[in-house]
């Protein structure tokens, strides 16, 4: 991190965090989801003593962008940043900034996911800017998200609102090298709020006020793409009329396509792409007889320059989406170049694959780690469930107890929803009603549910999965750290909160049970370390000796239930029926053990 | 240059991060431009991650088409096969660990375990190269990244990348005890 420039090979994520360092940014905050975490892994490994600016993971991304806010109409750059689905979470404050003086500047890095590689869908927030009049960059690469980062703050200080940075996935996690600019000594903390900045209190008359300059400032957005030259046209000698307008990662998809054509048409790169530049648009349509317009997602850019063709009387022949596919997925170069070979058969020469696999590779879908709690907690749990019961998943890494063996959490909506959905199928229902909630969640939107379900006399069981991190996205910390989730829960009056370790199955089984008893909400806190957290720390410390599991295979009698229904990746089911242990997973925490009929399941008598 | 794909494929936990980040410097050290990018959704849970490298001049994104890759690299023999399927180009090559960490439905009883045979039919098929490093007797599994590296710096399957550019991307991204142990792994597996 030193103040000279220099290059290196970095990932999106990390080199937005020098963008911060260089930019003066002095608050940061954040709400881990993927595809942004690495964002947060890069500012902790600057030591707190020498980080230029404060960093905190906030309990949700509504609050992370509020304590952003704070500090920014208090006059200090900040920054925060979180996943696609996060976007949902902050709206309610986020749609307000536009109204807002920040005078400090507020940069929003948001990770977008097309296809969904992390995330319960793979929403196009591009469709909420618009409602929200904020400015968008999207850069295309590490390089781009770097310097992007940096005309966002630059605009928002400048114009004294906040700035959308949005990323994909593949943005996120592409690594290339950067070259780096110096930076100047940090700024020093601001306490500059006064309320004549404002207006702050956006009622009655004042709201329409702020809006009018809330779209003032916008077209200020307009005037900046150009200076700073963040819309650009590649041309082509052999373009024959042709234009394709696009942004982001999918402009490097079309460029990758173009290596191997002969024709190549011109090609309109949008760096802003709320608000567009009018006259780039205007220009680029007249000058070309056929536009192709490739975007990722939705038809965000397509929808507005159609309407634009159309107020300026322009005849060119536009091409948007046309098939449901074009909606669908990232638009990576092969299926860039499916959707050019399509549009303009001629152009392309490449042979175009389609998806049909010739070999058979079975699947292999995300697991429960060797040893995690939740798989104890699942095989316990199952035990006291009957076939009528209906089990509400929430997000986190229990989620994964859908799949077999398991099949626990028959329907998934999206952070803390688990509770809230129980109670509505709770209602005149003679099914029982089981919730599921990570501990992370709990504290994120899990609460309010909870909060309800106790008003509203709901007839729910509540499972916490309680880990003590934020497991799935890297093992983040979360306010369990700091408040108990079970006091918290005896002090909202709760009649019946149980609470135990996992490993110890037959006692959970029995507390679920007797909850499932219980009229009235009832809760059970199922608790066991992340092992992956926990295996990794231990592991570090001298003298550590790694421990295994052994099958007696004199006593086994091939029932199975290890590997058919408690799960663990760890055992191997060979051909003949017998089962191994696969040494490079086990971690020899036998909380495998008591699922063995046979007691044929052991600690490997070496290392015992 | 003329363009150089790599299509990394493992398993969650198996160090394919590491592998791919010391490819991607030593790559940097010889002079080639080099962009990457890794697919690891919920990877850290055993599922498929993917990294890709491309070297080039005329590389532009860091993803890449179907059946391009001039050498895909397999840490584990399913993905070593979902990787040769989706990414092997015709000529290219396939180094793959000996290895088998059973996926779901194989541990389930629902589908078979891919096996050497199975990978050497469809290199037939697809006409890539099959090479399979053996870790027969390595305890730490999180260093089977080393022996893969050192199969691929050994036998010089990437174009001017020679062996001193992985010591010197080694040097970058590890230190102490575990840039040694790894270095040694490297070479022993270099020679082999």
């Amino acid at each position: 991190m030193g103040n000279e420039p220099f290059e290196e090979i970095l990932m999106g994520n990390e080199a937005i965090v020098r963008a911060m360092v260089e930019t003066g940014t002095k608050v940061v905050t954040s709400y881990p989801g993927s595809p942004t975490p690495e964002i947060a892994a890069a500012i902790n490994s600057i030591p707190e003593e020498k980080r230029p600016f404060y960093f905190e993971f906030s309990v949700n991304e509504k609050v992370a962008s509020e304590v952003a806010f704070g500090a920014a109409v208090n006059g200090n750059l900040s920054c925060v940043f979180f996943k696609s689905v996060g976007l949902n979470v902050a709206l309610d404050t986020v749609v307000q900034f536009s109204l807002m003086n920040i005078i400090g500047g507020l940069v929003i890095v948001v990770g977008d996911d097309p296809g969904a590689n992390s995330s319960q869908n793979e929403q196009d927030n591009r469709n909420v800017y618009h409602m929200a009049r904020l400015t968008v960059f999207e850069p295309a690469s590490p390089k781009e998200a770097y310097i992007y980062y940096k005309h966002a703050a630059e605009l928002a200080k400048k114009e004294q609102t906040a700035a959308v940075l949005r990323l994909t996935t593949h943005v996120c996690h592409a690594r290339e090298k950067i070259g780096f600019d110096k930076f100047n000594p940090p700024p020093l903390f601001r306490n500059d709020f006064n309320r004549d900045n404002g207006p702050y209190i956006p009622l009655t008359s004042t709201a329409l006020e702020m809006k009018g300059k809330a779209i003032r400032k916008l077209k200020q957005a307009q005037r900046f793409a150009r200076t700073k030259q963040l819309n650009t046209i590649l041309f082509s000698d052999t373009n024959q009329g042709l234009g394709i307008i696009t942004s982001g990662l999918t402009y490097l998809s079309v460029l990758d396509v173009l290596e191997t054509t002969q024709t190549r048409p011109d090609i309109l790169k949008l760096g802003m792409i709320n608000p567009l530049d009018e006259q780039i648009l205007i220009d680029f349509l007249s000058s070309h007889k056929q536009v192709l317009i490739l975007e990722e997602l939705d038809n965000i850019l397509e929808l507005q320059i159609k309407a634009l063709a159309f107020d300026n009387g322009i005849n060119t022949s536009i091409i948007g989406k046309v098939d449901d596919d074009d909606f669908i997925g990232e638009y990576t170069p092969d299926k860039t170049l499916k959707k050019l070979g399509t549009v303009w058969p001629e152009l392309v020469l490449d042979p175009i694959y389609e998806d049909a696999e010739v070999f058979d590779v079975p699947a292999r879908p995300a697991q429960m780690c060797p040893g995690c709690g939740h798989r104890s907690a699942f095989f316990a749990i199952k035990k006291a469930l009957s076939a009528s019961d209906i089990t509400v998943a929430d997000i986190g890494c229990h989620t994964l107890g859908f799949m077999p063996p398991y099949n626990i959490g028959e329907i998934l909506m999206c952070m803390g929803a688990s509770t809230g959905v129980a109670s509505g199928l709770s209602l005149e229902n003679s099914k029982r009603v089981v919730a599921f909630l990570g501990d992370s969640t709990f504290f994120h939107a899990g609460l309010p549910g909870i909060i309800n379900a106790v008003f509203n006399r709901h007839d729910v069981t509540l499972i916490v999965m309680e880990n003590g991190t934020t497991a799935m996205t890297g093992h983040q910390d979360h306010a369990g750290k700091s408040i108990s989730i079970e006091a918290l829960l005896n002090g909202l009056g709760i009649e019946q909160v149980l609470s135990c370790d996992t490993y110890n199955q037959e006692r959970l089984t029995d507390l679920v049970r007797q909850s499932m008893a219980h009229k009235g909400l009832s809760v059970v806190i199922a608790r066991h370390p992340c092992m992956l957290k926990l295996t990794r720390a231990q592991r570090k410390k001298p003298g550590y000796v790694q421990k295994h599991i052994s099958i007696d295979q004199a006593a086994c009698t091939r029932t199975h239930d290890c590997v058919g229904q408690f799960g663990c990746p760890t055992f191997i089911r060979n051909k003949d029926g017998r089962i191994d242990i696969n040494l490079d997973l086990c971690i020899g925490d036998g909380s495998c053990r008591p699922s063995c009929p046979e007691q044929a399941v052991g600690f490997d008598k070496e290392e015992k | 240059m003329k363009t150089f794909n790599i299509y990394m494929t493992g398993v969650g936990g198996q160090g394919i991060g590491l592998l791919s980040q010391t490819l991607l410097r030593a790559i940097d050290y010889a002079g080639v431009k080099a962009i990457a990018v890794d697919t690891h959704g919920l990877a850290q849970r055993g599922g498929v991650v993917v990294s890709r490298i491309r070297c080039g001049e005329a590389v532009h994104s860091p993803l890449m088409m179907k059946k391009s890759a001039d050498l895909v690299l397999g840490m584990e023999i399913h993905e070593a096969m979902r990787g040769l399927v989706t990414a092997g180009k015709e000529g290219g090559t396939l180094v793959f660990l000996d290895v088998s960490w059973q996926p779901l439905p194989v541990r389930l009883g629902q589908n078979e375990e891919i096996t050497f045979e199975d990978i050497l039919d469809a290199c037939q098929t697809t006409g890539v190269i099959p090479i399979k490093v053996d870790i027969g007797h390595l305890k730490d599994s999180r260093m089977q990244n080393m022996a893969l590296l050192g199969a691929i710096a050994g036998r010089k399957l990437i174009p001017y990348t020679e062996p001193h550019h992985f010591f010197n991307a080694l040097d970058d991204l590890l230190a102490g005890r575990v840039l040694e142990e790894n270095k040694r792994l490297f070479k022993e597996y270099m020679s082999r």
